[in-house]
């Protein structure tokens, strides 16, 4: 996601590698890239200034540690200062007495409506019962929108039409939420810019209505520079208690997030990370620091692993794999576990040092290529997946026409199991993979 | 012009003039206070730079800007301050100066303007207010609603079909885009009720694989239909975005070929300075200006206006 920054911090450090001390003069070059890539991050100019001063303040005849070389010391000390800048992991305060009110508020298209659904869903999974409230009355069919949302989550939404006003309707929610019980009620607001008078009176009436214990930004991860006059006018005019940042799925550079923090002091508290409404990620300063840097997001890849895979099947693949034992059976297993965890394309992501491999190997490429792994194994009968020696032409020619591929590709397939085979034996016979990557090949 | 599409010329300058005021009053009302208080010297240029980064011009983009003018003035003997600013003007309209006229204007039985953008950017809006503009200056205008994936992005668009007074060609939500194009098509044609159909796409980021392949799908559909459609292809884009937004550009030139940016949200603080560099990398033209929520906010882009109004003082 923040792929183009930290491509330009990469570059900048691997200049600073071969050197053996952290001097002045190479402080300044690499800060003078670092101001830049932030800069075309869209981190805030001024914001921009304060930052680069105080890492380079740091970086100063700073004594390089003996494990480390310059440029890792320069990377430590610019993540250890973008982790601060991005304050604490994100929470909520559902402390006080239910009904819990969160509202969200942001510009026309950040994403108010898909987030106030995601949240919800978020929510339920933490055992809090949910109430969505339509409190957007103004955008042509947003009401809809989110009734179909909370139909697909099967969360109910309060809405009474576009005839009502918004404070009127949130107060009825929140006295619906009492009554049946529900233990958080998200208000959905209406899109608006920073500078409407009249929209933002709306919603600081809403807000004296139903006191939420949340006032979330809800901020698009693309805005420019222009983030921070938006966020600091919401602040001011309503007060916030948090940002959520959406679409950092894309490839912008987030900046954003950076400038807003700093300048409002409000903590992050959630990144949309995609168009499923599971999509929804507690933010993480340190990891987002890394994921920044280039360095990664494992953490939240072990996490996700976690969740969705079956421990016992993990377990039983490891030996497997261990003891070159490993089928196309257990491979079709595996496909099913990994597509559980989302697309290829955010995974690939997560992994060190495979931003830099998914720009060259498309990710949605990939996924369409173990699409049609999945067709051709799918089409396979238990004892060809588990010995594929006895598939002969008369049985290719079947397992193709059943995939809706050609026998080229089952033939491909096949002889690409055979070496993968091939390398489990010599894994497996301690004589080490030579190549670990080109069993990705 | 055939279809007067230049008629409301004037009103569309001062509607431009209006939105702009608020940035006036930001970024480049500052910068003409660096020009009018100012003598011209290295610290006035440090500072140019600085304000044009936080137009959202970029960082490429301003400082060859800066150091365009810089050797322009020292070339020139320019030694006021106000001249250097006329010149700096002069600069970032003729930046913005596109030849290639709107292709509505040339004789054709049937337009197909095809709409992309990443979520959020205000597509369905922009498309109704499209739609209304080409119906005021007497154009018979069908929309199609090939957004099928979002959550009442059709809904919406009949909205706004119905607040432009121009008809809607939709399938039920989660349907084949290419069917809905494919059958607008045809209706458009076969009654002949419409001289311009509009295509609303499904808003996905630019980095969505499958996105970009179903916009050259839906291109393939509308150019086996009609000569050379679509006749236009046009990028909506937020004008709170960043330098993302040159990436944006980039990748649905990639996928479909864009004819031109729709400019939205200008009504806002901030002003869409990454139009710069998108027309210098990418030689996109800005075609139209969203200027704020009614139909009627939205007028044609133009390039001297637009830069007249940022520097104009508050």
């Amino acid at each position: 996601m923040f792929d183009n920054l930290s491509d330009k911090l990469q570059a900048t450090f691997e200049k600073l590698n071969r050197r053996g001390t952290l001097r002045e003069s190479d402080v300044n070059a690499a800060m003078r890239e670092v101001r830049l890539a932030l800069l075309e991050a869209d981190v805030n100019y001024k914001v921009v200034k304060s930052f680069v001063a105080r890492v380079k303040e740091r970086a100063i005849g700073v004594e390089v540690a003996k494990s480390l070389n310059p440029a890792q010391q320069v990377i430590k000390i610019v993540n250890e200062e973008l982790v601060a800048t991005l304050g604490e992991p994100g929470k909520l305060d559902l402390s006080r007495q239910a009904p819990h009110v969160i509202m969200l508020a942001g510009l026309q298209g950040s994403g108010k409506t898909t987030t106030a659904a995601k949240l919800a869903l978020h929510l339920r999974k933490k055992g809090q019962r949910p109430l969505l409230v339509a409190a957007d009355i103004y955008r042509p069919a947003a009401i809809k929108q989110l009734e179909i949302l909370g139909q697909s989550l099967d969360i109910p939404v309060h809405s009474e039409g576009d005839r009502v006003a918004p404070p009127d309707i949130c107060a009825n929610a929140v006295k619906r939420a009492r009554q049946s019980a529900y233990s958080v009620v998200i208000l959905d607001t209406a899109g608006r810019l920073h500078i409407d008078e009249t929209l933002m009176d709306e919603l600081v009436a809403i807000k004296k209505r139903v006191h939420p214990v949340e006032t979330l930004l809800v901020v698009d991860a693309m805005t420019g520079q222009d983030a921070v006059r938006v966020a600091k006018t919401f602040n001011e005019k309503i007060g916030l208690s948090g940002l959520i940042l959406t679409k950092v799925d894309g490839d912008a550079r987030g900046g954003a997030a950076i400038s807003v923090r700093e300048v409002t002091g409000v903590p992050i508290k959630f990144l949309g990370t995609g168009e499923g409404l599971d999509a929804l990620d507690v933010f993480q300063p340190d990891r987002l620091a890394s994921r920044i840097l280039g360095m990664g997001d494992i953490l939240t890849l072990i996490e996700k692993a976690e969740q969705t895979m079956d421990r016992d099947t993990a377990m039983k693949m490891e030996h497997k794999l261990r003891t070159a034992s490993f089928t196309l059976e257990d491979f079709q297993k595996q496909l099913q576990e990994v597509k559980k965890m989302g697309p290829l394309s955010s995974l690939m992501e997560m992994i060190p040092g495979m931003g830099q491999l998914s720009k060259q190997v498309s990710a949605e490429e990939t996924d369409e290529k173990l699409r049609t792994v999945e067709a051709i194994i799918n089409s396979m009968t238990k004892e060809e997946r588990n010995d594929p020696a006895v598939i002969n032409g008369r049985r290719k020619k079947r397992i193709a026409a059943g995939s809706g591929h050609t026998v080229q590709e089952v033939n491909a397939l096949l002889s690409e199991f055979r070496q993968i085979q091939r390398m489990m034996k010599q894994l497996a016979k301690g004589k080490g993979p030579g190549n670990l990557l080109s069993m990705f090949r | 012009m055939a279809f007067g599409l230049t008629k409301k010329k004037k009103e569309d300058r001062e509607k431009i003039n209006k939105s702009l005021k608020k940035t006036r009053r930001g970024v480049f009302s500052a910068i003409s206070d660096l020009f009018q208080a100012n003598e011209i010297d290295d610290e006035m240029w440090d500072d140019l730079e600085a304000l044009l980064i936080q137009a959202d011009i970029g960082v490429d983009t301003s400082l060859a800007l800066v150091s365009a003018l810089r050797e322009k003035v020292s070339k020139q003997g320019i030694k006021r301050v106000a001249d250097a600013y006329d010149l700096l003007k002069t600069e970032m309209a003729a930046l913005l100066q596109e030849a290639q006229p709107w292709s509505l204007e040339e004789p054709r039985l049937l337009h197909v303007v095809m709409v992309v953008g990443v979520n959020g950017s205000g597509k369905t809006t922009s498309i109704g207010k499209l739609a209304y503009y080409l119906k005021q200056n007497g154009r018979r205008v069908v929309l199609a609603a090939a957004d099928t994936f979002r959550a009442a992005a059709i809904d919406q668009l009949e909205i706004w079909g119905e607040r432009a007074g121009v008809d809607v060609i939709a399938q039920k939500p989660g349907s084949d885009p290419g069917a809905v194009v494919y059958d607008a098509i045809r209706a458009s044609q076969a009654s002949r009720q419409a001289e311009v159909l509009i295509i609303d796409t499904a808003g996905r980021l630019h980095t969505r694989y499958n996105l970009m392949k179903e916009l050259e799908k839906l291109r393939t559909i509308a150019a086996k239909q009609v000569h050379r459609a679509p006749h236009e292809i046009l990028l909506v884009l937020d004008a709170t975005t960043g330098q993302n937004a040159l990436t944006q550009a980039e990748k649905f030139k990639e996928a479909v070929n864009l004819t031109g940016v729709i400019l939205t949200k200008l009504d806002g603080t901030a002003k869409g300075g990454m139009v710069f560099a998108i027309q210098e990398k990418l030689g996109i033209p800005v075609r139209f200006v969203g200027t704020g929520e009614g139909i009627e906010d939205f007028a044609e882009f133009d390039p001297e206006m637009f830069v007249e109004s940022l520097f104009a003082p508050a």
